[in-house]
């Protein structure tokens, strides 16, 4: 953020998302920045600050954690709707009731319809770069961007960060431009008009193919990304898949205890695929990669009651759509942060290879009456 | 601003003709007026509610501003948002024009769903003008009672019935409330005092920092009078002190208009089918007590304005 510079930052403490506001706050305090931050009194007026700094030309970050995303619920379908190029890091944590403040994805999960594109990092540094590659597909694509990150896990652990030249990347996200704003006086425009049974389902419709495109936008920024920092930035990242017998697709941190799983079960055939982009989803290129594999094992740290959860049910969709007669397994782990062992998933790979797995099962579930 | 001068502003129509409101309602003149009162360029904002609707149905405005619709309750936090662009992108050198803010909101996105956002964009001193036109419950919806709803006016869901007269609560004092922010302007003004209105206005858009300005619009259909009796009705709320004009500039309370003679309350009641149930004999009582509330308010407000 310091890097990008934003024009606006509308912000509400909200744990684990704090240390994100705290810190860039020190950057405006101390002038590393010229950014105008606004200390709303709740994350309802953050989102609706930041609808309104968006319209008006400004390039606009702001910053949520569960219950702060479903307080502003209703304004966060309202940016997308009015296709405002707005980018929101997600720090992943469980929703209430009862209140926890560790790490789950219901809070980004529920919230996977409204419209907003979605990015899941599994450290870090992918928070860091996925950042880079919202600020340009945002306004490119005109809909806002979410990026997430598991709470706690990545948002609080130490780590050591990758820090790409200042000047790089101030030219990889280049200067803000939005051909609506409501500061542009010669030409007044209305936002956020009434339209009735006569416009809104066109209005609407136009978001499907805006997202198609923003996937393939998505690809095209992550190419020019790599150019500074030599890495891929694909829809999804693949460990082993081409001979794995057993693949675990998954989202966030728990990608690299399923990786330290599998370098421990050497020798075995299991695999990952840890999806980068949730929203739009990549069904064709996540069935196109597991199309051939025989065990398709999905972890979701969120739950969908009386349904499937939201992963297992994208993944096997996509399977579906590419004739898939293997076996898809749904697992669900780690909600109100319950922590995820590297000997858990070993298991569920163990599991699966020797058919014992159960189609729907709980990791570190304990027993309940 | 006197009327002439008035009439040669609205010529501009920043806010056109052509919009969907109903006969006789009150609020396209108070907007007009209060846009008209400042030559500076303005961007608006509105809350979900009458005025939003019935100007802006797509695919056509009537908005010859800026315009920008974001939710109910966010009117001010949306114009907040704007007006901070506005500052990041002056001092950034992509913005050299001098720009003006206005939030609209009805007395239901602005005294209950709206408060927590309005209370929050006054606190941190945004530069902008919040405009409350209060007709008094949720009218867009179909007349529901609000917390700016008078007391004993029945509504949809709070109708007087056989036991119950209407709503049983009085108004919250909203502009004393605006007053407890410390913000440099409050004002409360009236369709029927057009030259008070404008003056206010003007006066809040030549103040730098957070301006709430509260206009009384009567409502034909929430109200039930007939439709050429919305000034009318607008005058009689001033005169029986049922609704007083005057303002607070940096927390001095200045009386803009005071009636010359003590009109009944039940002058302005009468004139309206809400109100039309207190006159059975049996509700005698509830006028006496608007009486006594209203004459109590005035002298209170007498001596805040000493």
């Amino acid at each position: 953020m310091r890097q990008i510079n934003p024009d606006v930052v509308p912000a509400f403490p909200i744990t684990p998302q704090t240390a994100i506001m705290q810190d860039f706050a020190t950057y405006v305090s101390n002038g590393v920045v010229d950014s105008e931050m606004i200390r709303v009194e709740s994350e309802h007026s953050a989102m609706s600050c930041a609808v309104g700094a968006s319209a008006a030309g400004a390039r606009v970050i702001t910053a949520t954690s569960s219950a702060g995303l479903a307080l502003m619920w209703e304004i966060v379908g309202v940016a997308s709707g009015l296709r405002l190029p707005i980018v929101m890091e997600i720090v992943n944590r469980a929703l209430s009731a009862p209140i926890n403040i560790h790490c789950d994805h219901s809070d980004s999960m529920g919230a996977r319809d409204l419209g907003w594109i979605q990015i899941y990092s599994e450290n870090a540094q992918e928070v860091y770069e996925n950042t880079l590659i919202a600020i340009r597909l945002a306004e490119k694509a005109l809909l806002p961007v979410m990026v997430c990150q598991d709470g706690f896990i990545t948002s609080h652990g130490v780590e050591n960060v990758e820090i790409f030249d200042d000047t790089d990347v101030k030219k990889f996200v280049g200067e803000h431009s939005y051909p609506y704003s409501l500061l542009n006086l010669k030409k007044p425009v209305t936002h956020g008009p009434l339209e009735l049974q006569d416009y809104y389902f066109e209005t609407r419709y136009q978001q499907v193919p805006a997202m198609e495109d923003a996937l393939k936008e998505y690809l095209k920024i992550g190419k020019e990304l790599g150019k500074i920092t030599g890495r891929k930035y694909g829809l999804f990242d693949e460990f082993n898949i081409k001979d794995a017998e057993a693949v675990i697709v998954c989202l966030n941190s728990t990608a690299g205890t399923t990786k330290a799983a599998i370098e421990r079960l050497k020798g075995k055939k299991a695999g990952l695929l840890k999806l980068r982009l949730f929203r739009p989803f990549p069904y064709k290129e996540v069935g196109e990669a597991l199309k051939k594999v025989k065990k398709v094992i999905v972890l979701d740290r969120a739950l969908s009651f009386g349904a499937n959860p939201p992963l297992y049910g994208e993944v096997k969709n996509a399977l579906f759509d590419m004739g898939y007669n293997g076996k898809i397994y749904s697992g669900v782990y780690g909600l109100g942060g319950r922590n995820i062992f590297i000997e858990e998933i070993e298991k569920v790979y163990n599991d699966a290879l020797n058919d014992e797995l159960k189609e729907h099962f709980y990791v570190g579930l304990r027993e309940c009456p | 601003m006197n009327y002439k001068e008035l009439a040669e502003k609205l010529k501009e129509k920043k806010l056109a003709s052509g919009h969907r409101s109903c006969a006789g309602c009150g609020f396209p003149a108070i907007v007009r007026a209060i846009l008209a009162s400042t030559d500076k360029p303005l961007v608006a904002s509105c809350a979900t509610g009458c005025l939003e609707v019935t100007t802006t149905i797509y695919p056509f405005t009537s908005w010859n501003i800026p315009f920008i619709h974001s939710a109910f309750e966010n009117s001010a936090a949306t114009i907040a948002g704007v007006e901070t662009a506005f500052r990041a992108l002056k001092k950034k050198g992509k913005i050299t024009e001098d720009v003006q803010f206005v939030a609209f909101g009805g007395d239901g996105g602005t005294y209950d769903i709206g408060f927590q956002s309005l209370s929050g964009a006054l606190e941190r001193g945004h530069d902008m003008l919040y405009v409350c036109y209060d007709n008094n419950a949720y009218m867009n919806t179909g007349i529901q009672r609000s917390s700016a709803t008078p007391y004993g006016a029945s509504t949809t869901t709070a109708p007087a019935g056989k036991v119950h007269q209407g709503k049983e609560e009085f108004r919250k004092d909203f502009a004393k409330v605006m007053v407890a922010h410390n913000i440099p302007y409050v004002a409360q003004a009236s369709l029927s005092n057009m030259i008070d209105l404008t003056n206010k206005a003007q006066k809040a858009f030549s103040i730098k920092g957070p301006k709430v300005l509260l206009v009384l619009q009567p409502c034909t259909l929430g109200w039930r009078y007939p439709p050429d009796k919305t000034i009318e009705i607008a005058k009689l709320a001033v005169e029986t002190k049922f609704w007083s004009l005057y303002e607070v500039e940096n927390g001095k309370y200045k009386l803009t208009y005071k009636p010359s003679k003590d009109v009944p309350v039940t002058e302005y009641l009468k004139a309206q089918g809400r109100f039309k149930h207190l006159f059975k004999p049996e509700n005698k009582e509830i006028i006496e007590k608007i009486q006594a509330h209203v004459n109590s308010e005035w002298e209170k407000l007498l001596k805040l304005c000493e």
